[in-house]
């Protein structure tokens, strides 16, 4: 019963938050955006008192419910370890817990944190390293496959799926991630839940909660018979049969071990009373049935594959791919209120990433906001009517903006580089710049002031310019824009 | 049913008793209903041989087919069209189609020496070299403009290079190509000023060409003027666009468009045999808006929506013969259909063409035809592509315009997601600077940047508001 109900809203919240990360249409944050604000880590980092408590209250009473089936990486773990339960399925055994490195990687954690290395500190969140294995992993397979679906409807004149571009952020982020998938992945299929139980801050924090919980597993003496089955099956390996023991830190109350104990004498029950029960005899068949629900969730990610066809260019002037320059400030979205609010609250999840419809936000490789959100105008720019990424952060790294509110937040101002501006290169006329420009910032002024013939070229209003990027997206200045926009380390209200 | 339809089974009948016979006895185990349905397929499908109506050059005497095959749109080995794609020419689809029109009784094959990439007239000297030389009339031009080609010894070189791609020694139509492109200093850069009229002149006088005439676009001071000197050179015919939309409507589509009604008439004041280019507007009279096709379907089910305006420019006594740029088999056995024989329009056909005229111009669409002439723009902006998707949506009344409307979500998607579908977003309006340097290469005086301009704006503001 416990186990079945844990897999079922584990199930859930898996899918729900997989599908959260994977999704670039825009429609499932409305239904599914809750799913990351009740993450622990994100919870404490956007100070949200509500869902931290409720959290605390709920492994005080239940115990580490929280890693079994909201936590997505703790699912996927499981998920990992049932493959390798497949040929045996009982095969861990019992381990002393290893306190000191615990609490070692929770003081490094924290460390980093305090020292505004939020990005890299992240690298062992659980939520957020879940975030980056399916954006910057499958991502990509998700939006082949909606390409495909794409060239399906509109070969059929449907408009029901559009087709998605895929921007390739750098080898960087994807090799860091795909390292911390081959590592979850080989540890918890040798040995279940050891990354929770090890490295993870939060499975230390909600660890040392629940030795006070109200419920716990415990084993009931009077019926136990120092099989050792139990032992074998816990993935958290903190059964000790031998004393009749079980660690709370490290369960997870996945609630395995009573389906394997032929006596029944694992129970899940008040902490308070310990009476002794008698022993009986019932053995129990396996259930096997409910097995290949989840991890065929997990494949499903996994089989489409596909690029975007190129379409053939007739007759079309070759044109060279923008080139973002290197920015003193690195730009980040508005709602984030500052660099250092981005950083010191940014868990790096690329939800953000994931969603901006506009393809403007990318992890940085930077390594004090390492893979934290910035953003680049090579492929579009921060659009007037769009705050999506701000409605998805769990963090409050870039707190909740409306799109009204966004123009008029200064993000960083235009620069203008005279030797690629095309009216003085090329000697056409031009104003692409000004002609787009939401805040009406930018005029074209004569570039010889005392020739009104003489070509126009950009003056910008710094005062009134948000650094949108619509100048920087649109110059026809290729490879680099001849405006582009400089960051600002604190966003200005206009 | 119409008067066309009635001929052709007229002369069916007089195909003789034999094929008859033959029909009976192949379809003799088939129920008479059946058997009539296949012969009105074969009716409404296959064109008769020895039936294309022929037009007299009043000069030459030359019997020219009213149907004219233009050499512009030439089918490409990716089964697309010259115009269009960048593949090379099919060559053998080229010869296929040039021995079924030469066999239905086609003659005149209009080439140039700037179509398809360049590839068109050697493509077309190789199909028509298969036939005996005075089977066939070629027509083709002296396409110089580039202003490098406006030098006399680069304009010869254009006239004998057409002659070797070709493999002739004379030309039966040559034409000054696109009178009134930038007006009369181009016109005189590059015929006059050169001396190329005169070497015209003269190599006509040497049998060289037979008939000298030029084709007209744009701006109607060099038509008038080029017409006002026809006593002195004798234009042999001269190649305007017409068609049920320009007649009266040229205005209304381009403010610098002059009415076909004008330019055929002082044509005709002057007895010059007209050559008829764009006789369906650039394909835009063959896809009309849905609710006009149904009018069209109503008076007449079987005929096709181009074939009303093949036969509307096929109906004029002085049309010596109609242009179509055929990519297709299909497209070549519609039009052969129209004109096998010419059923000509009556008075009351042209008034309910008029009549949908009207309509069309009510729709105001941007005149592109696709003719890709102001392409490759140096800045990567797909023209013709971004105008295309405008004019589809809006000629099938499918622009998100009302955000009250219940259907305004759903045309504005339809809209935008359309739009990355038919042009890549870095190809979009957008990013049109307003350089301006499509605009002279314009043949329908289109203000590009403006136009693109105002589908920008159009797309911003429907972007903004969801």
């Amino acid at each position: 019963m416990l186990k079945r109900t844990r897999q079922i809203l584990a199930a859930l919240f898996f899918i729900g938050i997989t599908l959260l990360l994977l999704d670039t249409s825009g429609t499932l944050h409305r239904p599914l955006g809750w799913m990351p604000k009740i993450q622990l880590l994100p919870a404490l980092l956007a100070l949200n008192v509500v869902v931290v408590a409720v959290l605390i209250v709920l492994t005080l009473l239940f115990g580490r419910i929280y890693c079994s089936v909201i936590c997505p990486l703790g699912v996927m773990q499981d998920l990992l370890a049932r493959l390798g339960l497949r040929k045996k399925r009982t095969r861990y055994r019992f381990s002393a817990a290893k306190h000191w490195l615990r609490v070692a990687c929770l003081i490094v954690f924290v460390g980093l944190t305090v020292a505004g290395f939020t990005g890299l500190a992240a690298l062992i969140a659980p939520y957020s390293t879940f975030g980056r294995i399916v954006t910057h992993l499958f991502q990509p397979l998700w939006i082949g496959g909606n390409n495909i679906l794409a060239i399906g409807a509109e070969a059929i004149d449907s408009y029901a799926v559009s087709s998605e571009e895929y921007v390739f952020y750098g080898w960087i982020p994807i090799a860091v991630t795909a390292t911390t998938l081959l590592l979850i992945a080989v540890l918890s299929y040798r040995n279940g839940r050891t990354w929770c139980n090890t490295i993870c801050p939060v499975g230390t924090v909600l660890g040392y909660l629940s030795h006070f919980s109200f419920f716990k597993v415990q084993i009931d003496t009077d019926k136990c018979i120092t099989c050792g089955r139990c032992a074998r099956g816990c993935k958290a390996a903190c059964i000790d049969t031998k004393n009749h023991r079980v660690d709370a830190t490290r369960c997870v109350v996945c609630g395995n071990c009573f389906e394997l104990c032929s006596t029944k004498a694992l129970v899940y029950r008040s902490s308070w009373k310990k009476k002794a029960l008698q022993k009986t005899e019932t053995p129990q068949s396996v259930d096997k049935s409910k097995r290949a629900f989840l991890i065929g969730s997990t494949l499903l990610a996994g089989t489409a594959l596909a690029q975007e066809k190129k379409k053939v260019d007739g007759g079309l002037a070759v044109i060279a791919d923008k080139v973002s320059p290197k920015r003193a400030t690195p730009i980040t979205p508005p709602g984030s209120h500052s660099a250092r609010n981005m950083s010191q609250h940014c868990t790096a999840c690329q939800l953000c990433v994931s969603e901006c419809p506009n393809n403007v936000l990318r992890p940085s490789t930077d390594l004090k906001h390492f893979m934290q959100p910035t953003m680049s105008y090579d492929k579009g720019y921060c659009r007037p009517e769009c705050s999506r990424c701000s409605s998805v952060c769990p963090t409050g790294a870039i707190k909740k903006i409306l799109p009204p509110e966004k123009s008029a937040i200064q993000i960083g101002h235009a620069v203008w580089i005279p030797f690629n501006c095309v009216p003085l290169t090329d000697g056409v006329s031009c104003g692409n710049c000004a002609r787009h420009c939401p805040t009406g910032a930018i005029t074209m002024i004569p570039h010889n002031a005392a020739d009104a013939a003489s070509p126009l070229i950009p003056a910008i209003d710094t005062e009134k310019c948000i650094g949108c990027g619509a100048c920087e997206h649109l110059c026809p200045a290729r490879p680099t824009a001849a405006i582009y926009v400089e960051g600002h380390e604190n966003h200005r209200e206009l | 049913m119409t008067r066309k339809h009635i001929a052709r089974r007229e002369f069916l009948k007089r195909l003789g008793l034999g094929t008859a016979a033959a029909t009976a006895l192949l379809y003799g185990c088939q129920s008479k209903e059946s058997a009539e349905a296949t012969k009105e397929y074969q009716d409404q499908q296959e064109p008769p041989k020895g039936k294309m109506t022929m037009r007299t050059n009043p000069t030459t005497g030359d019997k020219v087919s009213l149907l004219g095959y233009g050499m512009m749109r030439l089918p490409t080995t990716d089964g697309g069209s010259a115009r269009g794609s960048q593949a090379d020419i099919d060559q053998d689809m080229v010869n296929r189609l040039v021995d079924y029109a030469i066999e239905h009784g086609v003659n005149y094959f209009d080439t140039s020496p700037a179509y398809c990439r360049g590839e068109s007239e050697h493509a077309t000297g190789i199909a028509l070299a298969r036939h005996p030389r005075n089977t066939f009339f070629i027509a083709t031009k002296l396409s110089n403009f580039n202003e490098d080609t406006w030098g006399r010894k680069e304009s010869i070189e254009m006239f004998e290079n057409s002659l070797r791609e070709l493999q002739t020694d004379y030309i039966d139509y040559y034409l000054l190509h696109g009178c009134g492109m930038g007006g009369m200093e181009a016109y005189r850069g590059r015929y006059e000023e050169n001396g190329m009229l005169n070497y015209c002149l003269l190599q006509r006088k040497k049998g060289r060409i037979r008939n000298l005439g030029f084709s007209y676009h744009g701006d109607i001071a060099v038509f008038d003027y080029l017409l006002s000197r026809h006593d002195e050179i004798h234009w042999d015919f001269v190649q305007i666009e017409l068609n049920y939309l320009d007649w009266d409507y040229a205005n209304e589509i381009n403010a610098r468009n002059t009415d076909a009604r004008y330019l055929y008439s002082e044509l005709q004041k002057r007895g010059i045999p007209a050559v008829i280019m764009e006789p369906l507007l650039g394909g835009r009279l063959a896809s009309v808006p849905t609710f006009l096709v149904e009018r069209m379907k109503q008076r007449n089910p079987q005929a096709s929506t181009a074939s009303w305006a093949f036969r509307y420019a096929g109906t004029p006594d002085g049309v010596l013969t109609v242009l179509s740029g055929m990519t297709y088999m299909e497209h070549l056995k519609d039009n052969l259909l129209s004109y096998c024989p010419l059923t000509p329009l009556s008075d009351e056909d042209n008034e309910f063409l008029y009549d949908i005229a009207r309509q069309i111009v009510d729709v105001e669409l941007i005149p592109c035809n696709n003719c890709k002439y102001c392409m490759p723009c140096p800045y990567g902006v797909d023209i013709p592509g971004i105008f295309v998707h405008y004019n589809k949506i809006k000629n099938q009344g499918r622009l998100p315009l009302d955000r009250q409307s219940p259907d305004y979500a759903r045309l504005r998607r339809e809209y935008l997601v359309g739009a990355d579908r038919s042009v890549p977003r870095l190809r979009g309006a957008d990013h049109c600077i307003g350089c301006g340097q499509c605009k002279p290469h314009c043949p329908q005086n289109i203000n590009i940047p403006d136009e693109l301009h105002k589908i920008d704006l159009f797309a911003e503001r429907i972007r903004t508001r969801n």
